[in-house]
């Protein structure tokens, strides 16, 4: 077990050297001057800007060295944690990252949670109940809400329950309550995608032979749509939990924008428009490691959810005490 | 116990239509009787079981009829009266083990459930009892395998738990559909055997599904046989046997594989046809062997010398590597029919794979017409695959639904460029002729056809680039017992008439028995015992051989009939 996990982690690892440095050419390929863009500082006309003066920010910034001799740089100083200044306010690109973080935590938990909550009624609903047609209606909704676009979806609230109805504020991150918008748009598509997943791996646990065996066992329709079918179905839609999880932090881009809501989304936006380099790469690598520890997470949840999947190296007695807690 | 009255049951059809696949069905099973319903797919046996449990699939719906059980009227019952009637007082052993149980939850839980739906116990009671249920169902060790999950059981292990749910709540009934079709023969044989004294000990009444009349032969007492719908025969398991009345009852005995006896022989015509090419293939009954043949034949088309075949198992498994085949040596004479027999796990289809180099062995040689292949690879591999072809066990895993049957049937023409489209549309349409299918299959696609069409499909593709040696692996056991002989007299006509050398992969004996000359037995890997297929199967030397040979079913039946 532990030495599956440490393999994992290596792996992690390695995904996130490599996402920084495709993300560190990339960025270094951008045809702007980091040199202009300290010194304009956020604002101000970069063509105005002392040649003598761009020089000494180079000098100053290692800007002037070559490419590898700075990407060498960058990575000690970001396996180190960090990231350098931003250009533009000249902070920490790591505690910008920080400080933008609780918010857009905040709103992607919560919507993480309405998106699984939601998903997982509707897909039982729309396969639970005798009446066809309400089973149909049902089945419909998921693929509206995965084909909606999220700043559609993040309009059509604003429009109806902000400035038709006033019941939640349009605007801002005063409060729980102005959570609630931003949270729900953020988790339509998501919660679509799984309920989508969910109620076809559903319908079809509910053909498998071992479902036949708990109606011929007597059992109720709830047990065996509970019991039996909803455990087996759950399997795949775990997977695409996981991946919604990445997900749910490029809607945070979206959503934050359409809410005007500070957050990690909301940096990324600005520091991409201004070119502020080392937030930008701080971001993407923060980004990067979200999705590695999701998926380990998800893996060394799986064999909990399915006896029939091992971690390699997760012995017996260890297995059948992690199904029993 | 049960009595059915008039069943009807039909199905809704895309068309809007109805499919009526049970037309007026009368049956009854008394008190501590075993009835047997037997018939083809299609014949409406699973569908009459179904209704009896209430358990129709999606879109049928008994519509004429009535089912009382213990003299109770069960065709007024609501869906939720029926909770109460489906495992407390009829019990359903479902068809195949391996996908009947959920693969989630705790064998002993799932027996457990059965007592805590009926509210017979509480749990850790229920927990309990279902222990004692699991031995009671043959079960060695039953607490350790309780606490097991279903993957971690073999098929029979799995059936066993799901006869331990059946009987969990005591009921009167129980519904067999078909419950050991999916399991090796010695493993069917034993469950049958616990299953029957297991209802006689309790005066339980079983009605068994099953296609096999062998089966149902040797463990009903009265026999039911079904054909589209309808109940043609019906009678003592032994009558029906020895003096059928119906046509179809009389096909269905001809076509039991367990029933038959001897090889099958081709007609004369067909022989004469194939005289040219290999005079060998249009034999002969038992022992009838011709000296000649194998001083004629010195270089076997096929040769397997010591080979053996591991895999890597992965980490953390326990043995780092699995022995799929153990020291395999065997050879293959033209126009020969080698079959290798074993159960499932026993590396027959490893060797099959072996021998068409689809693996390469880990050690030994392959040989095919004299030629060492083991080393061969790329290309000249590719060139050796003109000479040796397949046909695989399922024929609706195996052709490509999106093909037509002329796509399906040119494709290894096409692979090696044989031909102008003209010459191999020509090629398709005397390959379809040759395994008798009607010309106009060619446009259609595999999907349209029934499965033994599909098979013979497969057969005309297998054929196409006229092969030496075509490895057979399990080529009927996915089909119907008629579909089946008719399968089986088609490839021995075709051996007579093209010469060909078959290495014949199957799990039954009583099939190998009809068209083997050479017959090789494995178990775990190895081959225990090989030779004529007359001395093998008449006279087997190994144990595991003649546990093999005593677990063909319909046997118990004959031998009661010679002694009585």
């Amino acid at each position: 077990m532990a030495r599956y996990i440490l393999r994992r982690v290596g792996q992690g690892v390695f995904v996130l050297w490599a996402t920084f440095t495709i993300a560190f050419f990339v960025l270094y390929l951008l045809p702007s001057d980091p040199a202009a863009l300290i010194a304009a500082g956020g604002g101000g006309e970069v063509d105005q800007i002392d040649p003598a003066l761009l020089e000494e920010l180079r000098a100053q910034h290692g800007l002037d060295r070559p490419v590898i001799v700075q990407y060498g740089d960058a990575l000690w100083q970001a396996v180190r944690g960090d990231f350098g200044a931003s250009y533009l306010s000249g902070a920490p690109a790591t505690s910008l990252v920080a400080q933008a973080l609780p918010e857009t935590l905040k709103l992607t938990g919560v919507a993480l949670a309405l998106a699984v909550a939601g998903g997982a009624l509707l897909a039982v609903a729309s396969v639970f109940p005798r009446a066809r047609a309400l089973r149909q209606a049902l089945s419909a909704l998921p693929p509206l809400g995965v084909a909606l676009p999220t700043f559609f979806v993040g309009l059509l609230l604003l429009q109806w329950l902000s400035f038709r109805v006033p019941v939640f504020p349009a605007i801002g991150n005063e409060g729980a309550i102005s959570l609630v918008l931003p949270a729900v748009t953020l988790a339509v598509p998501a919660g679509a995608q799984l309920a989508q997943v969910l109620s076809r791996s559903l319908r079809g646990t509910l053909g498998e032979p071992y479902v036949e065996t708990a109606w011929a066992k007597g059992a109720g329709r709830g047990r065996v749509f509970l019991a039996h079918a909803l455990r087996n179905a759950a399997i795949p839609a775990f997977t695409v939990l996981g991946i919604m999880v990445g997900g749910l932090l490029g809607g945070a881009v979206v959503t934050e924008t359409v809410f005007s809501r500070v957050g990690l989304g909301r940096l990324t936006v600005q520091s991409v428009n201004q070119q502020d380099v080392p937030v930008v790469l701080a971001i993407v690598v923060f980004s990067a490691l979200v999705f590695v520890v999701v998926t380990l997470v998800v893996d060394l949840v799986y064999p909990l959810l399915d006896p029939r999947i091992e971690s390699s190296g997760i012995t017996e007695s260890r297995r059948s005490t992690a199904v029993a807690a | 116990m049960l009595e059915i009255e008039g069943l009807e049951v039909g199905y809704r059809t895309p068309g809007g239509g109805t499919y009526r696949a049970v037309r007026g069905i009368d049956l009854q099973v008394r008190a501590g009787e075993v009835v047997a319903l037997v018939g083809e797919s299609g014949s409406g046996k699973s569908t009459t079981a179904h209704a009896a449990l209430h358990l129709l699939p999606r879109g049928g719906r008994v519509t004429a009829g009535t089912l009382r059980l213990d003299g109770r009227d069960l065709s007024a019952l609501t869906g939720s009266d029926w909770q109460g009637v489906r495992g407390r007082h009829v019990g359903l052993v479902p068809q195949d083990p391996t996908v009947s149980l959920n693969p989630v939850v705790r064998v002993g839980d799932q027996v457990a459930e059965v007592l805590v739906i009926h509210g017979l116990a509480r749990r850790a009671a229920a927990r309990r009892r279902a222990v004692e249920l699991l031995a009671q169902a043959g079960i060695d060790d039953p607490e350790a395998r309780a606490r097991q999950y279903p993957h971690q059981l073999s098929g029979g292990l799995r059936q066993r738990a799901l006869i331990a749910i059946a009987i969990a709540a005591g009921p009167r009934l129980i519904v067999a559909d078909e419950p050991t079709s999916a399991l090796d023969v010695t493993v069917q044989r034993r469950i049958l055997d616990h299953l029957g004294s297991l209802v006689r000990e309790t005066g339980t009444a079983v009605l068994l599904i099953t296609h096999d009349l062998g089966v149902a032969a040797d463990r009903a007492d009265r026999v039911v046989v079904l054909e589209q719908g309808v109940v043609v025969e019906e009678g003592p398991a032994a009558r029906i046997l020895t003096d059928p009345q119906h046509p179809y009852t009389r096909k269905l005995i001809a076509a039991a594989p367990s029933l038959a006896s001897s090889r099958l022989t081709v007609s004369h015509h067909a022989a004469t046809d194939g005289a040219t090419s290999g005079d060998e293939g249009s034999t002969t009954g038992l022992g009838a062997e011709p000296p000649a043949r194998a001083a004629r034949e010195t270089v076997p088309v096929l040769e397997l010398d010591d080979v053996r075949k591991e895999f890597a198992l992965p980490r953390g498994a326990g043995a780092r590597r699995l022995v799929a085949v153990d020291g395999v040596s065997l050879a293959v004479g033209r126009g020969q029919t080698y079959a290798l027999v074993g159960e499932s796990g026993s590396g027959k289809s490893t060797t099959a794979r072996l021998a068409l180099r689809l693996e390469k062995p880990t050690a030994g040689r392959v040989l095919f017409q004299g030629t060492d292949i083991t080393g061969a690879r790329g290309g000249e591999l590719r060139r050796l695959r003109r000479g040796f072809q397949v046909v695989y066990q399922s024929p609706y895993a195996s052709l490509d639904p999106r093909f037509t049957v002329e796509d399906i049937v040119t494709e290894p023409l096409r692979a090696f460029g044989v031909g102008s489209a003209s010459e191999r549309s020509d090629r398709a349409r005397a390959l379809v002729e040759d395994v008798a299918l009607p010309g106009d299959v060619l446009r259609r696609g595999a999907r349209e056809l029934s499965g033994g069409q599909r098979q013979r499909v497969a057969i005309a593709r297998a054929l196409a680039l006229n092969p030496d040696l075509v490895v057979l692996d399990e080529p009927v056991s996915a089909l119907d017992v008629s579909v089946q002989a008719q399968i089986l007299d088609l490839l021995v006509r075709l051996q007579a008439e093209h010469g060909l050398t078959y290495l014949f992969i199957s799990h039954d004996l009583a099939v190998v028995r009809q068209v083997a000359d050479q017959v090789g037995v494995m178990s775990r890997g190895r081959l225990v015992e090989s030779g004529p297929a007359e001395c093998i199967l008449l006279d087997p030397q190994e144990a595991y051989t003649r546990e093999l040979v005593a677990a063909i079913p319909g046997r118990r039946a004959l031998e009661k009939l010679e002694t009585a």
